[in-house]
Parts: C-alpha cells; sequence; structure tokens
C-alpha cells in the first residue's frame, strides 16, 4: 500500500522531469540526425519556465478550464497507473483527458484549431481499438486487470502478447504525436495546419499543454515497460532499457518519415491492431 | 396483486379519459399531469413495497375469461391492421396479422394452451422495467404536453390530433407494464402486439407520406417478430407443454429440448429492439413527433425486446441460439456505431446510436453469464435515462432553432446556454467516464473476455472507438464559443423543463448509486435466474476511484484558478493568417473580399457514409440471422 503510493508520488514529482529529460534527448537527437549541433539538454525547462511566465492570448475564457482540465486528468491517468490501478480504467481517464484537449481547441471558433481538433479526434479513433487491446492482453496473460497484479506475474506478459507489444509500438507513434502521424498537432509550427490543436493555446495555458504531454509520454512508456514487467528484480532496469529503446525508435521513426494522411493512419492503424493484435488475442483466448 | 393491476390497467384508463377530451386547454394539461403523477407514484410505492418485502410472487393460476377477453381484443386489432392495410394499400400486413392471430386463437380455443401455471410474476427485474417505464415514461408524457403545443405551431400543415397522440403515449405504458408482470407467453405475445401497434399509430402520426412509409415498415417487421412469437408459443404448448416463460428458460437451460422456442422468441426479442437486420424500422420512427422517438428508444418498444432477451439470458448459454444474438447484437454495435459518424442529423445520430446500444445489451443477454446479463441490465437502465434526456433536449433545441441539425448546433452553448448544459450532461451520460454507461461497457468487456469470444471482444473494442468519435464530434460543437454572438429566444415550456431538469438529475443520481442499484436489484435477481452468488464486477476501490473522477470534475473551477496563478488572460480573435475582417467569422478572401468562413464537422461519408455500409450490414447480418436460425431450427428438428 505504501509502495504503491509512494511510486503514485514519484510519478507526480519526477514524472515532468523524466518527460523534460527525454524532449531534451529528443531535441538532441533530432538535430544530430539533421546535422546541426541542437539545443542544450535542459532545453525545454527553460521553454516551459519562460512560457509560464509569460501572459496567455487566447480566444475565450473556457478555455483554460478545458487545458487544466486536461492536465489533472493525465496527471490522474499516470498517477492512477503507477499507483497499481485497474488499467482499463486507467485508459478510460486518458481518453477523457484528450477529450478535454480536443474541446479546448473546439471552443476556439478558428479554422486551423478546429481541423486539429477534428484530427485529433480521429487519431482517438484510431489508437483506442489498440489500447483496450491492450489492456485485455493484459488481463488475459496476467489474469487481472490490475497493474499491481500484472507486474508480480512469473512470466513477463510480453511472453504471451508479442502481437499486442508490436501494435502498441505502432500507435504509441500517434501517441506521441511523430511524424508519420503528427496530423493534429506538430513540434514545427511552419505548416498547413499552423499548430492544430494548439494554435489558439499560449502563454502559461500552452505550457500547461506542454506538461501534460511530458507526463503522458512518461505514463505512455510506463505501459510501454509493463509488457517487460515481471516478479524478478531484474524485470525493472530491463523495463527501462525497453522504454528508452522504444522512444529512441519513436525518434528515428520521427525523422525519417513524411507525415501521411489520415485515412492512411486510420486503416494502418487498424489494420495493425486487428491482425497483429487480433491474431495475437485469438492465439491467447483459444490456447489457454 | 392489486398495485400490479393498477398499475397495468390506470393507464389504459388514462387513456380512454384523454381520447375524450378533444379541447386542449389547462384541464387536459392537468388532468394528464395528474395521470403522471399518480402512475410514477404508484411505481414508487410498488418498488418501495417489493423490495421490502424482497420476494419474487406470482399469481393467477386461473384466467379462462380473462383469456377469452384478450382474444376479443386481439382480434379488434387484428381488424384494425387489416384496414389500415387495405387503406393504404399494403396487403402483406394483413397477411402477416391474420396469420398469427388465427394461430393463438387455434390455441386458445382448442384449449391447448391452457396449462398450469401463474400469469403474473413480480420480481427484481420487473421493479427495474416498471421504474424506467414509471418514471421515464411518464416524464415524456409530461415533456410532450409543451412539446406538441410547439409542434403544432411550427407544423401547421399537420392535422392537430393531440388528444389521440396522448391517450396512444398511456395505451403505450399500460402495455408495457403488462408485458413485463406478465409471465405467461401467451400474455406476453398479447401486450407485446399491442406495443407494435401503439409504435405504428405513433409513426404514423402527422399522415405525411414518409410517416405512413415509415410506419409500416416497423409494422411489418414487428409483426414479423410477432409471427415467431405466435409459433414459439405454440411449439412449447404443443410439444413441451410449457405455457410460461419461466418454465421455458428453466427447460431450455443447459439442453437443446427448447431450442426451437428460444431461438423463435430471441428472433421476435431482435427485430423489436431493433437490431439488424431489422434496425431501419427505428430509424424510420423518427419522423415522428420528439415525444414518441423519446418513448419508443427510450422507455418503451425497445426495452421490451432487450427485456424479453435479458430473460431469456440463461437458455442461451452455449448454444446455437446464444451464437445467434450475441453476434448479431455485436455485430450490430459495431456497424450501426460506424455509421452514426456519417450523420449530421441529430435525431438520426441518436437513433443509430440506440440501436447500437441495445446491440450491446443483446450481445450481453447472448453471452448467457451472470456477469453479462448484470452488464446488460445496468446498460439498460444507464440508457434508458441518458437517451431520454438526448431526444428530449434536441426536440428543445429544434422547437427554439427549428433545426435538428448537428452543424446548426454550433455554438449552442452561446445561443442556448441551458439546454446546452442539459445536452452535455446526457452526452457525457451516453460515453464517458466516469458516467453510466462506461461502467457498464466495462463490465461488458470483462464478460465478453470472460466468456471467450473472441468476436465480440473485436466488436467492442472498434465499437467503442468509432462510439467514441461520433459524441465527441457533438460535445465539440455544443462548446464552440463565437465571438459577437448572442443568445436566442428560449421557447422551451415548463412542462418540458421539469422532465428535462429530472432527467438530467436522474443521470447523475444513477451514476452515484449504481452500487446501490447492483446491490438491491441486479444482484438478488442473478441469484435467482442462475442459482449462484455473483462476485462484484467492479471493486469498491474502483468504485471510489470512478467517485473521486466525478469530484473532479466538479472541482474543476478551481482547480484553474491555482494553475493559471490567477493571471489573467487577454481576449483576441482567432487566428486566420492574418485574414482576419475584425471577428472571428468572416476572412478575407484571395479576391480581397470578405468571405464567411463556415467550420464543419468531419462526417467521412467515403468511409462510414450509409450508401457504403448500410446494404452490406444488412445483407450481412440477415445472411448470418437466416444460417444461423436454419442450423438450429434444422438441428432440433
Amino acid at each position: 500500500m505504501v509502495g504503491s503510493i509512494v511510486s503514485a508520488l514519484a510519478y507526480i514529482i519526477i514524472g515532468p522531469i523524466i518527460g523534460g529529460l527525454l524532449q531534451g534527448f529528443d531535441r538532441k537527437l533530432t538535430a544530430r540526425l539533421q546535422g546541426r549541433q541542437g539545443p542544450p539538454l535542459l532545453q525545454p525547462f527553460y521553454d516551459l519556465y519562460k512560457l509560464f511566465s509569460k501572459q496567455s492570448v487566447v480566444v475565450n475564457n473556457i478555455q483554460d478550464f478545458l487545458v487544466c482540465g486536461f492536465l489533472i486528468f493525465v496527471v490522474f491517468t499516470g498517477a492512477l497507473f503507477f499507483w497499481g490501478g485497474d488499467i482499463l480504467l486507467v485508459f478510460f481517464a486518458l481518453t477523457l483527458a484528450g477529450i478535454f484537449l480536443i474541446m479546448s481547441s473546439c471552443s476556439a471558433y478558428s479554422p486551423y484549431s478546429s481541423m486539429g481538433a477534428q484530427r485529433e479526434l480521429m487519431q482517438m479513433m484510431a489508437y483506442e481499438p489498440m489500447v483496450l487491446l491492450a489492456a485485455i492482453g493484459f488481463y488475459i496473460a496476467a489474469g487481472s486487470f490490475n497493474v499491481k497484479e500484472i507486474i508480480q506475474a512469473d512470466i513477463p506478459p510480453i511472453v504471451y502478447l508479442p502481437g499486442i507489444f508490436v501494435t502498441f509500438v505502432y500507435i504509441l507513434t500517434i501517441k506521441f504525436r511523430k511524424s508519420p502521424f503528427d496530423l493534429s498537432t506538430s513540434h514545427h509550427a511552419h505548416q498547413e495546419m499552423v499548430r492544430g490543436l494548439t494554435t489558439e493555446l499560449s502563454g502559461n495555458i500552452l505550457a500547461l499543454v506542454e506538461l501534460s504531454h511530458w507526463y503522458e509520454n512518461v505514463f505512455l512508456l510506463g505501459v510501454v515497460g509493463l509488457f517487460v514487467m515481471s516478479c524478478h528484480w531484474w524485470s525493472i532496469p530491463l523495463a527501462v532499457v525497453v522504454c528508452l529503446l522504444s522512444y529512441f525508435l519513436e525518434v528515428i521513426i520521427d525523422n525519417v518519415f513524411p507525415r501521411v494522411k489520415w485515412q492512411l493512419m486510420l486503416k494502418s492503424a487498424w489494420g495493425v491492431t486487428l491482425i497483429a493484435g487480433g491474431i495475437n488475442l485469438m492465439i491467447i483466448m483459444l490456447i489457454p | 396483486m392489486g398495485l400490479i393491476a393498477f398499475l397495468i390497467l390506470f393507464p389504459f384508463f388514462a387513456a380512454l379519459v384523454l381520447a375524450c377530451m378533444r379541447k386542449s386547454g389547462p384541464v387536459r394539461k392537468y388532468t394528464m399531469f395528474a395521470f403522471c403523477v399518480v402512475i410514477m407514484a404508484a411505481v414508487l410505492v410498488f418498488s418501495a413495497a417489493n423490495l421490502i418485502s424482497g420476494e419474487t410472487v406470482s399469481y393467477l393460476p386461473e384466467t379462462h375469461w380473462i383469456n377469452t377477453g384478450m382474444l376479443v381484443v386481439e382480434w379488434f386489432l387484428m381488424g384494425l391492421i387489416i384496414y389500415q392495410s387495405f387503406k393504404w394499400k399494403k396487403y402483406y400486413c394483413a397477411l402477416l396479422s391474420v396469420a398469427q392471430t388465427g394461430l393463438i386463437t387455434w390455441l386458445e380455443l382448442t384449449g391447448k394452451s391452457e396449462l398450469p401455471g401463474n400469469h403474473i410474476l413480480s420480481d427484481k427485474l420487473t421493479i427495474i422495467m416498471c421504474l424506467i417505464i414509471g418514471i421515464v415514461g411518464c416524464l415524456i408524457c409530461v415533456y410532450a404536453m409543451g412539446y406538441m403545443k410547439d409542434y403544432h405551431t411550427h407544423h401547421t400543415e399537420f392535422k392537430d390530433r393531440r388528444s389521440f397522440f396522448f391517450s396512444m403515449l398511456f395505451v403505450f405504458l399500460g402495455a408495457m407494464f403488462g408485458l413485463v408482470f406478465s409471465s405467461n407467453l401467451t400474455w406476453i405475445y398479447f401486450f407485446w402486439e399491442i406495443t407494435s401497434i401503439c409504435s405504428f399509430l405513433l409513426i404514423g402520426y402527422n399522415k405525411s407520406k414518409e410517416a405512413i412509409n415509415n410506419s409500416f415498415r416497423a409494422l411489418w417487421m414487428n409483426l414479423l417478430g410477432g409471427l415467431g412469437f405466435a409459433i414459439a408459443i405454440a411449439y412449447a404448448a404443443i410439444q413441451l407443454k410449457i405455457a410460461d416463460l419461466q418454465t421455458l428458460v428453466q427447460t431450455g437451460t443447459g439442453t437443446t429440448i427448447a431450442i426451437i422456442p428460444v431461438i423463435l422468441l430471441a428472433f421476435a426479442g431482435l427485430t423489436k429492439s431493433a437490431q439488424l437486420p431489422f434496425s431501419s424500422w427505428l430509424l424510420g420512427a423518427m419522423v415522428a413527433p420528439t415525444p414518441t422517438s423519446a418513448l419508443l428508444h427510450s422507455a418503451t418498444m425497445v426495452k421490451a425486446g432487450v427485456y424479453l432477451l435479458l430473460r431469456l439470458s440463461p437458455a442461451f448459454y452455449g448454444n446455437l441460439a446464444g451464437l445467434m444474438v450475441t453476434t448479431i447484437g455485436g455485430f450490430t454495435f459495431l456497424a450501426t456505431s460506424m455509421l452514426a459518424i456519417s450523420q449530421s442529423d441529430g435525431k438520426k445520430v441518436l437513433a443509430y446510436s440506440t440501436v447500437s446500444n441495445l446491440g450491446l445489451i443483446t450481445a450481453c443477454a447472448g453471452v448467457g453469464m451472470h456477469e453479462a446479463v448484470w452488464a446488460g441490465i445496468l446498460l439498460m437502465m444507464f440508457h434508458a435515462v441518458s437517451k431520454s434526456l438526448m431526444f428530449q433536449s434536441v426536440g428543445a433545441v429544434e422547437n427554439c432553432l427549428g433545426s435538428r441539425n448537428i452543424e446548426d448546433m454550433h455554438g449552442l452553448i452561446v445561443k442556448l446556454p441551458r439546454l446546452a448544459y442539459v445536452m452535455i450532461v446526457g452526452i457525457a451520460g451516453m460515453f464517458l467516464a466516469p458516467f453510466g454507461m462506461l461502467i457498464s461497457k466495462w463490465a461488458a468487456l470483462k464478460a465478453y473476455v470472460d466468456s471467450g469470444s473472441i468476436l465480440l471482444v473485436i466488436f467492442l473494442i472498434f465499437g467503442s472507438a468509432t462510439t467514441l468519435f461520433y459524441w465527441t464530434k457533438w460535445l465539440g460543437t455544443l462548446i464552440a464559443v463565437h465571438h459577437h454572438s448572442g443568445a436566442v429566444k428560449d421557447s422551451t415550456k415548463g412542462s418540458e423543463w421539469v422532465s428535462l431538469l429530472v432527467h438530467c438529475l436522474l443521470v447523475i443520481t444513477l451514476c452515484l448509486s449504481f452500487p446501490l442499484a447492483s446491490t438491491y436489484l441486479i444482484e438478488p435477481f442473478l441469484m435467482d435466474m442462475f442459482h449462484e452468488a455473483v462476485p462484484a464486477l467492479i471493486s469498491s476501490g474502483n468504485l471510489y476511484i470512478m467517485a473521486m473522477m466525478l469530484c473532479m470534475i466538479v472541482i474543476l473551477p478551481i482547480a484553474v484558478r491555482v494553475l493559471t496563478f490567477g493571471k489573467k488572460n487577454k481576449i483576441i480573435t482567432s487566428y486566420m493568417g492574418g485574414a482576419n475582417t475584425g471577428d472571428d467569422r468572416t476572412f478575407v478572401d484571395s479576391f480581397g473580399k470578405p468571405k464567411r468562413m463556415y467550420l464543419s464537422n468531419w462526417y467521412l461519408t467515403d468511409y462510414f457514409g450509409e450508401e457504403k455500409l448500410f446494404v452490406p450490414s444488412l445483407v450481412l447480418s440477415a445472411a448470418g440471422l437466416i444460417i444461423l436460425l436454419v442450423v438450429a431450427i434444422g438441428g432440433a428438428l
């Protein structure tokens, strides 16, 4: 009990630090891949600090309300996960958080943020089946939806769930908003959609969105780590290594592929879910 | 017993009184209001009394003269259908009606259906159904008073037949009460037919060409189900010597002797709950005034279908009938939630979403395990309240704005703030954590995984994603805030507000109190039904977490002040590449002229349009249904 509260608190306190460092690492690596020097590792923190100190310029007064909803529910999602809660409930909370973010850009009557919102919704529709399937996979592999019990398994879930793991990494690109699936908003603000979802957000409100993304990324890597967790001590360093490797992979993918249209994203995400995830599900459900 | 008789008969009496009150005015208004209050009070007293005594009771083993009376009414109804079919030249309906009424008459007159057994039964599921019918149904009647007044001021082309309309609403309620209290199959069938004919008359209310066509579609589909029902009764009475539902379910559990009547009853249930390939009658039903749709979609009609399926549930476990019900239900859930994406008409989205949710309940019933039935009953409760709320709010918006298109609801939070909030509660209740529907969907997911049906799991995960899409889209439309747009005159009547606000309250109360409903109503019922203890599906720890989520939404406004450090925001117009003409409505186009901006939602008709998906899903589901029916019946013969 104490252990789970400590890990939830650790997530709330250390989560954004890890998230920021990961983003710093991402920017450095991307710069090197493009033959640039790149910003210092701590640059994301400087950026965030500066954003927080600015006044925000918004188009209406309910935007900050909705963005705060996003932040709170993302933190809640992650805290519930690291506390060891029910993984389905964790994912439902994540969906709720996502809807708050979409609502904040819908509330602005603005072409770019509106388009971003519709695209974000499309992304959600593309990854949602896989997210639920991952939860079901954990349930069948470990016999419980509770994260607390999943990590006590003798054999790590990935042994049963290779197909589901691959699919989860696939949709991770959508969730991390990495190219080729950075449809709704992008790290680079000079494109056809301006900044999509976050076009109408600025200053300290934008800072809250950034902060939430850091929290979200750490949580998602936590789910990746869960695939290799077991009751043995060595599974923890192994999980960290797997998380870092998958993050590294996402950065590489981001730099290699151009953005695709939503049609391809939807078809490929659902296709991979149905084929890799579905076959994996069939095997573990039929062979006890 | 007295109270049960009162609940069944009083609505018919009320209908008779209202049919005689041709003049609209305060007298009719208050009479109708009083009737609604009486029914609601009777339902509450009945439920409370039953909860305290806590027993399942059955009555009336001997009912010869009532049966004869019912037969006379059935002949009258057949006459009505024949008259209507000849009047509008839809002869096939007459044929279907004659076939089934003839069969039942033969059974009745030869005395083959006179088997020992009780005719009336009241258990915990009956209480749940009574609460849904009594409270939601009566609130819809209250709402109808104000709505119909506006309806006839907007639609002067239709003849004002309000007294007929109101009396039909009450006949419907009476038939539903009769249906849920009956245990004898012939009795259930009798009330089943009344609901079919009521819905036919209500859908055709305004007598436009479209309404008449759609009402006949509803009639023939439901009569087809009724025919299946009649054959099931005949088979059960002659071959198995069984006349009541409970015995049939007991006989049918674990064996295949009773598979023919079970599968035929399931077929009737599928038609009534508008599952594919029979969904089109419910989709067509939205031509009728909104109270009709609200009543058909939430408290009555379709709930009768899923009610029957849930009752039959134990007899579905591990056989072909169960396979048919789960496959059709799961497929309907996925297909109609995809179709809902492409719709912009608010009522049509609601109609598809009803069919989709009913598919989920149907699939739960078909699994035949107690945890699935638990989820199904909860889904039914939450759905009744949320869907009724949604229909009523869309109807109220339509009366204010003159349109029920979702695109026209852009910025409703500014135009009609109070209705927008009501609608947001309804939508949140339909799909968002931690509100009701999601809890039940969660339980359904667990049940499907435990039952080992891979196909159902696949249907559910994809269907959830598409459900998320169309609801969120709608939600986003409502809360768009335009500059310089003001409130529109809210012409919603007092009676409509009573109903809307009580519904809102019910959605929220049900979210907070569903563990109580589960402990005192659903679990005892499942104990009776499956004879084994039901494990807690959602642990108390998770319930606390969900309560926490609800609280977090409530305290959000305070959190905002803390997180933004109390800074004042600067408000500007939205970004349009610097081409705004001063507000967020128009921009300067490439000719240097101001151009109005219009932001539409995504409907993805190339992928999810009706013309793309509807016919293929009809064909697939019809093929599946026919194959499974033939295989199951052929195997048993």
